[in-house]
Formats: structure tokens, C-alpha cells, sequence
């Protein structure tokens, strides 16, 4: 079976790969290209663990095939901290506890940034349904709230 | 005890040392390794409940391009039963059978052989070359009827353990668990009220987000090396040294970071077929489970059937309490009924008790242990019997529990006499609490529960040593599940009088520290911190004695105050203090470098006791449950990290209040699991849920230097009878069985 040619950008940097048809983009982007900072929970959608930004939406990248990635632009965990260091959400995570085990936190990290991009001052109700797509297990997801809700006011306070 | 001394960084809430590289992707989780020249393994796993294995021929899948090798149970040798200690224990020949199967498929699911290949999808292929022969036999999936004299049985050779006498016959019963005080007949008689009744619990999962992984490399010489995710890699190395009947030497384990495990990573599934495919193969072999294996083929906890019968006088005192727990062990022995059968009446000190437990074969995965395993089964029907009872004597459920609670001195149902504990003072706070004082909102109902758990100590190692600029390596060896870096950085730093940001804590692997038993039992803080705190005073004796040497004087003329060794008062020593940087860029003439260690079997870990309450409101039109507010009060004995603490008493809570209301594996008629998926296994969401306020109760544990309890167990313990007392309270009606699904709760409504 011939390989499927895709041309696209991950965190800014273009990038060129191969993939089967049926290859998803978490395959890719893990067993390809190397960002194993996208992790797999489910393989289903229904955990969010795997979750990225396709131009500019929220996506499980166990659901997308690889080959949809040619000319989008995505963003992964890796792309989140900038040059000057951690995201705000990044730093508010860690000064609030909000990961035990960590294996969720990328997700949850890309989907809140995802979030306050579009509404920079949420409520607490707007960060529950919002993040209800991304499964914890260790949390019970108060101290995530917490960061994100957090991470909103320094965010709202730089601006 | 470094009670009285004021603490300069215990008890602070620092960043964990491991914590960018989890919040940047960086961090290596078990099924982030690649090896070159690997493979990718796949398991074959039963289509069926119950089977006898006929045959298994590999040969058609070995044949085919790409294909590097195929294992079945014939490949691996047969053990003879062996116990494992500890929360991961277990008999060896069981977890081994569980592994691999050998001439029975005992649950839907259970794995028949595995295969070695260049790609996930010739592995799946050959998955499908493989012939096996099966022998369909009817499946056992109720506990009761699977103790029935007449039920199928799932091992010919099982013979109850724990009668007085050893059974003539087989039957699904694998042990029987028993205890007993005073005399119930007379305790029942002096009673003004009894309540009883019978208790339902399907099984759940420990739902961690990380599936099950690992990549094993074994070399010509034989040895082999092993990564994957596990709560302790030295007790994975022992038991796939067991397994494949090979040398511990033979195997060096490494852990990955963990992506949760509450108890279900404490047992190999995929180690030994890793490294025994890798053997075979001559490449490195990884495996990684599917989302779907995970529920079908891992550790669920016991579904449980718990009968409770509980008489009390007007005042509330307890006068007879009795109970009947069968639990499930899945196909395999191991069911945790032996502390469930310990903790359904700890919380409370009572003259009159009998509580008997039966782990029972049934055709559903091997149980594994999943936080405080055993106790949420038995101690939800306990604290629903003493809600009813609360209710029939018109008597707050706190001031009902106060009455009995269990105090320093009182004898536990499981023999020893408590020292200090925080029982009482967890219900004190619960009775001050604003959340407890504040009216149950409209339409809403509140309920109460008391969790426990004992915690354990066991064996832990640890080494500290100074770099040459004074800065502070600890190396010890269980997995960091939720932040205990963190937590033995602190105690590092408090002990050697440093500054938290001067000590890194790494979780060593088994060939670079010693022997740590698996993180579980809730033990790490407590154990391997207590091993850190001797290492350091080892540190710190080592420095004392340099410095005396440095100047001229007396080791016991020497005191350490602050990180700085410093002459002792009275000691006219004209000399500068010498700080841990300055004995450590001094270290080459006096003596090399600054090391300190120790290991030890750790004794005295005290059990920690909590109060939860919630408001919770039932909508009738659909049967679902919200919580409304939830608040979990809990004795830490001293919180080194408190916003990990918290964590562990939120997360409990969340994942209580899922098995309380909607988690369960629900299985057809043939035994296979309907709902192998997050979407139909229904775990909380970050909606589902309101913030979980927490208070940490501190009644120092004497036998931790800092006064440490365990705390990762006992807060999911309370939560199933909080739930259970909340509904009943909401709407009127007592729902015996768990989940409070939409369906059942709706089933409740409409029989009422």
C-alpha cells in the first residue's frame, strides 16, 4: 500500500512526512514524528489525552487521520511553552498541584489554552463543560479548575 | 518526633521537582520509549469466559514475513504456589497463569499467546494465523451462584483456605476470612434498634488514563532490561523473575514515569511476555495495551455482595454488629476480602462483632488491588446500616458515629490497640464545619461515611549524597504517582536544615538504589520518607565528623544547626561554620565524597480515618445524581505537601463518588464485558463534579519522624456511603445496590 505524502505545520516548524491512509494524526505525530508528548488514553476520543489544536479547533488526534494534517497548521504540547519560558497555564499548573500522575495534563493543558483563547475570562461552569472532554483519574479536577480559573486572572491582568 | 521543633519547609505547598517536564510533554511515560531494531508485540487474548485450551499451534504465525516470534503458555514454566507479600501480593503461580494462560481461559479477555513483529499490523495479522482449539465451558458470573455446591467449578484443585478444616472438595470458594468478638447473641438482645440488609457493588476499574505498557530488551548473554509503567519496578522484577524462572540479577527494571495506577499497576501483566518475546526474538519488544484490553484483561477491584446486620441501644451506642461479605476474586485468587473483612467495623470500637468473608471464583478478570482494597465494599454497607440506624433513633449521623468512634487504646476489630489517632478529631472538625452547618439546600439531600484505611510501612532504601557544590541528590526507588519527589525533597530538606530548592530527588532504577517495596498501601511518604530522613541524619552525622576534623575538635563537640555544622555552645572553638557547600568543596581532603544512606523495614504506620459529607440532589424526570457540594475532613498525621494531600482527598473522592454512581462492568449472559471503553465505563468529568473542599486533620503519627500518615487509600472509602445516605436522604427511598445509575435510581422512583 502506497504511502500518503503530507505537507504541514506543528508548533510553526513545516514539516513533511509519510503515513498510511489509515494511519490517525496521534500515530503519527507519536510513532512518525517523534512528539510522544501527545499521549494516547483511549484511542477512542472519549479521554482527551491525545488532544491538539487544528488551526485553530480542538481535536482528539486518535480521531483525525494523519493525511487531514496536509495544510493545517497544529499545535502540540511541545508548542505551548515560547520563548520566554512556560505558558501561563503551564506555570498556574504546577503552582496549584493540578497534576498527580501527569499523563493527562498535556491535554488538558492544549484544550485549556484552547479555551481562554477564545474566552479569556470563563466562568467556573465554562471551565467544567469546556474540559469535560479531557479525563482525569487523579485530580477530581478542582485543583485544574483552579489553575485554569488562575491562569484566566493573570492572563486578563497582563492584557 | 519533630513535632515540637518548628518546621521550616514540611508543610509548605513548593512546585514539584518533576513537574515541567509533565507540564511540556516532556516526561517519559510507559509507552514513550522506543528502542531501534524493536518490535512491536501484540496479545492473543480469549473470545471466550470459560474455556479449556485444547491446543495452541504458533506455527502458521511464525511462518509468516516479519514475524519474529510467538510465546503461549507452554513457553513459560509451571510454579509451584508461592505467596508475594505486601498490597501487590498474591500467590505467584496464580498472578503467573494470569499472565499467560495455560490449560484453561478463565475470563473473556485473559491472554492465550503473544506474538513479536516488524509492525503493530503484521503483529495483528499473525494474531490471526494462530490456531487455538477451545473447549467452550459454561461461564460463572454470579458470586452466589457461584458458591452454590453445585456450580460450575473454575479449578478443580481449589480447596477453601481458612476453614478449620481443610474441604474434601473443591468448589469456587478460595478462602474464607473470619472475625470475632464477644458475644453477638446477648449484644443483639441488649439492642433498642436493629437494621439489616443486603449489599450490592459490581466491579470497577482503577481507570487510570495510561494503559499498560512496556518495552523489554534481552540480550545474548541473557540479561535483560525491562521499562514500563509500574507502582514498584523492583517487585515487577521479582515477579517476572519468578515467572520465567530466571535470575533477579538477569533483570534490570526501569520505571517510566506513571500514568496513575491505584493499585493496578502493583502486579505484572506485560513484563514477562515482553522480555520472553525479546528472548526469541533477539530485538528489543514492545507492548502496549489497548484501552479495551485495559478493562477486559487488567485488575478491576472485587464486585462484592456484603449482608450487614447492626443493633444499637437508644443512645446510639453499638451493641452487636454482623456481617457476610463475598467477594469477587475474578478467575484467579486474590480477592482483597481479608481487608475488607478487617475494615468494615474499624472505625468503631465494639464489644460484640462477627464478620465472616468469602473470595469467590468467578469468570471475570483477576481483581487487582484498586485503592484501600476491600474496605469501600464492606464499609459502604457498615456506614448505610449505622445512616439507617441514625435515622430510626432521630440522631445527627456524626453524633452517632462520635458515640462509638475509635480512640487511642481501642482494641481493633483486627486485633491491636490503636496508638494516636485521628478518628475523633476528623468528626470534631466535620461537626464545626461550615459546609456541615450550612442547611441542605432545597430539594437536596445530605449524607455522611467514615473511611479508613491501615496503611503500611514494609521495605524501603534510600541514598542521599552532596554533589561537590553542596547541592543534595536523593535516590530512592518508587515511582513518583502523585508528587512524592516533592514530598521527600521536603523531608530532605527539613532534616539537613536546607533550603527545598537545593535538593533533587530522583526515582532510581533497580540496579542504582536498593530495594523499595511498591508505591501503594500508602506507604511511600511514610516508609520510604522515613528512609530519606535516616539517610539524611547520616548526612549530617558524616558532616559533624568532618568538621570536628576540620577543626581540631571532638564529633560530639560538633552541632548541626541550619545545613552548617557549628561548634557545639560552650565549645570555644575559634573557627567559621562550615555550611554543607563548604564541608562538600572540602570534601576531597576529608574523606571523599559526602554520602548517606539507609534502609529499613518500616514499622508503625498509622492507619488514617476520615468523615465526607455531601449535598447531593436527584433529578426524578432522568434519575441523575448531582453533587451539589462534597467535603472530605481527613487525618494525615502531618501533610509534608498539603496541596498533595489535598489531591489524594479530591481524586479519592472523585473516584468514589464514580463507582457510587455510575461506574460498573456490566457483562452479558456469555461473560463478555458490554462496556470496555470510557465512553460507556463512565467515569467522572470535570462537569459531573463541583470543587471538593478538603480539611486536613493532623494527629501526628508517632512513628514517623514527621508525625506521617498514609493518606492515598482512605479517601475513597467514604465516598460510596456518602452517596448511598445522600440519595436516600434526597429522596426518601433506600437504594441497597450501587451504582445509583440514571437506570436504577429511576427503577427505585417508580417501584416506590
Amino acid at each position: 500500500m502506497s504511502k500518503v505524502h503530507v505537507q504541514t505545520t506543528i508548533n510553526g516548524d513545516q514539516v513533511e512526512f509519510l503515513c498510511v491512509p489509515q494511519q490517525t494524526m496521534l500515530e503519527a505525530l507519536r510513532d512518525v514524528l517523534g512528539k510522544l508528548g501527545t499521549k494516547e488514553g483511549c484511542g477512542t476520543g472519549d479521554c482527551g489525552a491525545c488532544t491538539i489544536m487544528l488551526d485553530g479547533r480542538l481535536v482528539c488526534s486518535c480521531l483525525m487521520l494523519a493525511a487531514e494534517a496536509e495544510g493545517q497548521e497544529l499545535t502540540t504540547i511541545e508548542g505551548i511553552a515560547g520563548p520566554d519560558g512556560l505558558h501561563v497555564l503551564q506555570r498556574k499548573f504546577l503552582e496549584h498541584a493540578a497534576l498527580q500522575c501527569g499523563i493527562c495534563t498535556p491535554g488538558f493543558i492544549v484544550a485549556a489554552k484552547a479555551l481562554l483563547d477564545r474566552n479569556p475570562n470563563p466562568d467556573e461552569g465554562a471551565i467544567r463543560y469546556w474540559l469535560a472532554g479531557n479525563l482525569c483519574r487523579c485530580t477530581g479536577y478542582d485543583k485544574i479548575v483552579r489553575a485554569v480559573q488562575d491562569a484566566a486572572k493573570e492572563l486578563a491582568y497582563q492584557a | 518526633m519533630a513535632e515540637a521543633v518548628d518546621l521550616r519547609v514540611v508543610g509548605t505547598t513548593p512546585v514539584r521537582p518533576d513537574g515541567v517536564d509533565k507540564v511540556t510533554g516532556r516526561a517519559q511515560f510507559g509507552a514513550d520509549l522506543n528502542m531501534p531494531n524493536m518490535l512491536h508485540g501484540r496479545i492473543l487474548r480469549s473470545p471466550h469466559a470459560h474455556a479449556r485450551i485444547k491446543r495452541v499451534d504458533l506455527s502458521k504465525a511464525l511462518a509468516m514475513q516479519g514475524v519474529y516470534a510467538a510465546v503461549s503458555g507452554a513457553d513459560f514454566p509451571m510454579l509451584a504456589s508461592g505467596e508475594v507479600s505486601g498490597e501487590a501480593g498474591g500467590d505467584l503461580a496464580d498472578i503467573a497463569r494470569n499472565v499467560m494462560a495455560r490449560d484453561k481461559a478463565l475470563y473473556h479477555g485473559h491472554a492465550v499467546a503473544a506474538v513479536a513483529a516488524t509492525s503493530l499490523e503484521v503483529a495483528e495479522q499473525a494474531l490471526d494465523a494462530i490456531e487455538v482449539d477451545y473447549e467452550v465451558l459454561p461461564p460463572v458470573l454470579d458470586v452466589l451462584e457461584a458458591m452454590a455446591a453445585d456450580a460450575t467449578l473454575l479449578d478443580e484443585q481449589c480447596f477453601t483456605k481458612g476453614l478449620s478444616e481443610t474441604p474434601d472438595k473443591p468448589s469456587n470458594i478460595a478462602a474464607m476470612v473470619k472475625l470475632a468478638r464477644g458475644d453477638l447473641e446477648a449484644g443483639f438482645a441488649a439492642a433498642d434498634v436493629v437494621v439489616e440488609g443486603e449489599y450490592r457493588i459490581p466491579m470497577a476499574h482503577q481507570g487510570y488514563i495510561e494503559p499498560h505498557a512496556c518495552t523489554a530488551t534481552v540480550n545474548e548473554e541473557g540479561k535483560a532490561t525491562v521499562w514500563c509503567c509500574t507502582q514498584g519496578h523492583f517487585d515487577f522484577r521479582t515477579m517476572t523473575a519468578h515467572i520465567l524462572g530466571c535470575k533477579i540479577a538477569d533483570l534490570k527494571f526501569i520505571a517510566s514515569e506513571i500514568g496513575g495506577g491505584f493499585g493496578g499497576k502493583t502486579v505484572v501483566y506485560l513484563e514477562p511476555v515482553a522480555v520472553m518475546l525479546s528472548k526469541k526474538a533477539g530485538r528489543p519488544v514492545k507492548l502496549v495495551m489497548t484501552r479495551e484490553e485495559v478493562f477486559r484483561a487488567t485488575g478491576p477491584t472485587s464486585g462484592s455482595v456484603v449482608r450487614v446486620k447492626v443493633g444499637a441501644r437508644k443512645d446510639g451506642r453499638i451493641t452487636a454488629a454482623k456481617a457476610w461479605l463475598a467477594y469477587e476474586a475474578g478467575g484467579l485468587a486474590g480477592a482483597p476480602v481479608g481487608p475488607g473483612v478487617m475494615s468494615i467495623f474499624a472505625p468503631y470500637d465494639l464489644d460484640n462483632f462477627l464478620v465472616e468473608g468469602y473470595e469467590v471464583l468467578v469468570n471475570k478478570p483477576k481483581v487487582a488491588a484498586y485503592r484501600a482494597p476491600g474496605a469501600p465494599q464492606s464499609m459502604h454497607a457498615m456506614e448505610v446500616a449505622l445512616d439507617d440506624i441514625a435515622r430510626q433513633l432521630d440522631m445527627d449521623p456524626l453524633d452517632l458515629r462520635l458515640r462509638n468512634a475509635a480512640d487511642e487504646g481501642t482494641q481493633a476489630p483486627y486485633g491491636p490497640k490503636f496508638p494516636p489517632i485521628g478518628f475523633k478529631a476528623c468528626i470534631e472538625a466535620a461537626k464545626k464545619h461550615p459546609n456541615y452547618l450550612a442547611q441542605v439546600p432545597e430539594g437536596a439531600g445530605r449524607g455522611v461515611a467514615a473511611g479508613f484505611w491501615f496503611n503500611i510501612g514494609m521495605q524501603s532504601s534510600a541514598e542521599v549524597r552532596i554533589n561537590e557544590d553542596g547541592s543534595v541528590v536523593v535516590m530512592e526507588g518508587n515511582p513518583d504517582i502523585g508528587g512524592s519527589r516533592a514530598s521527600m525533597c521536603l523531608m530532605a530538606a527539613e532534616t539537613l536544615g536546607v533550603p527545598y530548592e537545593q535538593v533533587k530527588t530522583y526515582v532510581g532504577d533497580t540496579e542504582s538504589t536498593g530495594y523499595c517495596m511498591v508505591t501503594g498501601g500508602s506507604r511511600t511518604t511514610f516508609a520510604t520518607g522515613m528512609a530519606v530522613v535516616r539517610a539524611c541524619e547520616d548526612i549530617i552525622a558524616e558532616c559533624k565528623a568532618r568538621a570536628a576534623a576540620t577543626w581540631g575538635v571532638d564529633k560530639d563537640q560538633v552541632e548541626w544547626q541550619d545545613g552548617t555544622a557549628v561548634p557545639a555552645p560552650g565549645v570555644n572553638a575559634d573557627v567559621n561554620p562550615l555550611s554543607l557547600a563548604d564541608l562538600a568543596a572540602s570534601a576531597s581532603a576529608t574523606g571523599g565524597p559526602i554520602l548517606g544512606k539507609a534502609s529499613l523495614n518500616a514499622q508503625g504506620a498509622g492507619a488514617s480515618f476520615s468523615i465526607n459529607f455531601a449535598d447531593l440532589k436527584v433529578d426524578k424526570e432522568t434519575g441523575a445524581v448531582e453533587v451539589l457540594s462534597y467535603t472530605a475532613i481527613q487525618d494525615a498525621g502531618k501533610a509534608i505537601h498539603p496541596a498533595y494531600v489535598e489531591g489524594q482527598m479530591q481524586g479519592g473522592a472523585a473516584q468514589g463518588i464514580g463507582w457510587a454512581l455510575n461506574e460498573e462492568y456490566i457483562y452479558d449472559q456469555d461473560g463478555v464485558m458490554e462496556n470496555a471503553g470510557f465512553l460507556d465505563y463512565r467515569m467522572p468529568v470535570a462537569s459531573d463534579l463541583p470543587m471538593i473542599d478538603t480539611e486536613i486533620v493532623e494527629v501526628p503519627n508517632p512513628s514517623h519522624p514527621y508525625g506521617v500518615r498514609g493518606v492515598g487509600e482512605t479517601p475513597i472509602v467514604a465516598p460510596l456511603g456518602v452517596a448511598a445516605n445522600a440519595v436516600r436522604d434526597a429522596i426518601g427511598i433506600r437504594i441497597n445496590d450501587l451504582p445509583m445509575s440514571p437506570p436504577r435510581i429511576l427503577a427505585a422512583l417508580d417501584a416506590a
